[in-house]
């Protein structure tokens, strides 16, 4: 590290910074963990989930989204935090249909091991049990909107991995839903191949590759081999993703 | 020492007693659990109505009436009401009916399925309605604990009890936590 470098304090470690790096992408480079879902390296941020929310004096910013600043204080792991994480993650939950047992992402899921990572016993919350449309026109790839929490991770790869543009999240409030852009808007119609990052990026059991579910035995997922708070952690679930449609 | 042991009722309502199976799960470490509680109302007793007990267990969603009486029984009869498992906890896997509304459930399953031979919906009186949607426990009554899991292992079980027996606020170990 040159000497020069700037830095600011996570939680009372220094965290090293070049100007334009945002205190996420600062605090990953340093081997330190902010919670967080709708962040992936190399993809540009766009602060839709709020997990990775820390505090600056009083105000709360997402990670992802605010500038790393010289020698500002950043809090993280506090306990009021922690609630806050734990809340918005229950909202997820109950904001959709999240029923792990029938979900064939289990043991694999980002959003479950966040869940498990923040101590969630319960979904506080009553149920929404949504009634959204599942496509599964595609041959190999299939979409289930009650499982999709909005990361948007899947429209930007598609933007900016391939161009291809498959993805959009369209409809207001508690209608916004993941819609694909094809004349008939069914995946069947799409350029979206397995291969892409947008159809292998999907955090939780929204979007998923066919007739590859449950190949994985109970004790080697993911998340039993792995806690959410690894750095460099996408890159595992990237190759899981990649062997799961190599696989079929 | 006798009436010193905790009072404990289990029941399933729309659950699949794999919760209670795994709830047997704990094998010759029961005996030792029994040596501190003792069964009121439960699948494994006989006896048919609650009375005043310490701990509830429940088990499954509520999908008909029949559920919600007996969950409203076990609130006004138990000091501390755990909901187990993911049914109890979230609607669990039969909460997946909520995507149809029941005249399509029961239309399909009594009238227009496969090799249905006298095509009728039931109706007897003897038999309770079912609600609209599998509902969470959580959304007909005040619920103290959750114990999550499809089911929940054998390990939970035995940390929730032994913290509540050494009078400790139940807490689960991050390892025992799952979903599925
Ligand atoms: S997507 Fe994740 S949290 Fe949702 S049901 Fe599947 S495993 Fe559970
Ligand atoms: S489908 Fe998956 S990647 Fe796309 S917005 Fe929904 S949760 Fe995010
Ligand atoms: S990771 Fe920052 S808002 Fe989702």
């Amino acid at each position: 590290m040159p000497t020069d470098q700037q830095s600011f304090t996570l939680d009372n470690c220094k965290i090293p910074f070049s100007p334009g790096q945002t205190i996420m992408d600062a605090a990953l480079a340093a081997k330190t963990y902010i919670p967080h879902l709708c962040h992936f390296p190399g993809i540009s941020p766009q602060g839709n989930c709020k997990l990775c929310t820390v505090k600056i004096g009083t105000r709360q910013v997402a990670a992802c989204t605010t500038l790393a600043e010289p020698d500002i204080v950043v809090e993280s792991e506090i306990q009021e935090l922690t609630d806050a994480r734990r809340a918005l993650t229950q909202m997820l939950f109950i904001e959709g249909n999240h029923i792990c047992p029938s979900c064939e992402k289990t043991g694999n899921c980002s959003l479950q091991a966040m869940a498990y990572h923040l101590g969630m016993e319960d979904n506080h919350f009553p149920q929404f049990f949504p009634q959204r449309e599942v496509d599964a026109s595609h041959p190999q790839i299939w979409l289930d909107r009650d499982r999709c929490i909005l990361c948007s991770l899947c429209v930007r790869a598609s933007q900016e991995a391939d161009g291809k543009h498959v993805f959009a999240i369209a409809g207001r409030g508690l209608d916004a839903q993941l819609i694909v852009n094809s004349s008939s808007g069914k995946l069947a119609e799409s350029d979206l191949a397995p291969e892409d990052l947008a159809a292998r990026i999907c955090p939780v059991g929204a979007i998923l590759i066919k007739e590859v579910g449950y190949q994985t035995p109970i004790g080697q997922r993911i998340f039993d081999q792995h806690k959410i708070d690894e750095i460099g952690l996408e890159q595992v679930i990237l190759a899981h993703n990649t062997t799961a449609t190599r696989d079929e | 020492m006798n009436n010193s042991k905790l009072k404990l009722a289990t029941t399933s309502l729309a659950g699949c007693f794999g919760c209670h199976m795994s709830f047997l799960d704990m094998d010759e470490r029961l005996e030792a659990l029994l040596e501190h509680a003792s069964f009121d109302r439960s699948p494994l007793t006989d006896i048919k109505t609650i009375g005043n007990c310490d701990i509830g267990l429940i088990e499954g969603g509520v999908c008909n009436a029949e559920n919600a009486e007996v969950l409203r029984q076990f609130r006004a009869n138990c000091r501390i009401l755990v909901a187990v498992g993911a049914c109890a906890i979230n609607g669990g896997v039969p909460a997946m009916r909520n995507q149809y509304s029941l005249q399509e459930c029961l239309e399909e399953v009594y009238l227009h399925g496969t090799g249905i031979v006298n095509p009728r919906i039931p109706d007897d009186i003897e038999l309770p309605l079912l609600l609209d949607k599998v509902y969470p426990v959580g959304e007909i009554v005040k619920i103290d604990y959750y114990l999550p899991g499809c089911p929940p292992s054998a390990d939970t079980f035995l940390h929730f009890f032994e913290a509540l027996l050494q009078g400790k606020t139940p807490e689960l170990p991050r390892e025992t936590l799952h979903y599925d």
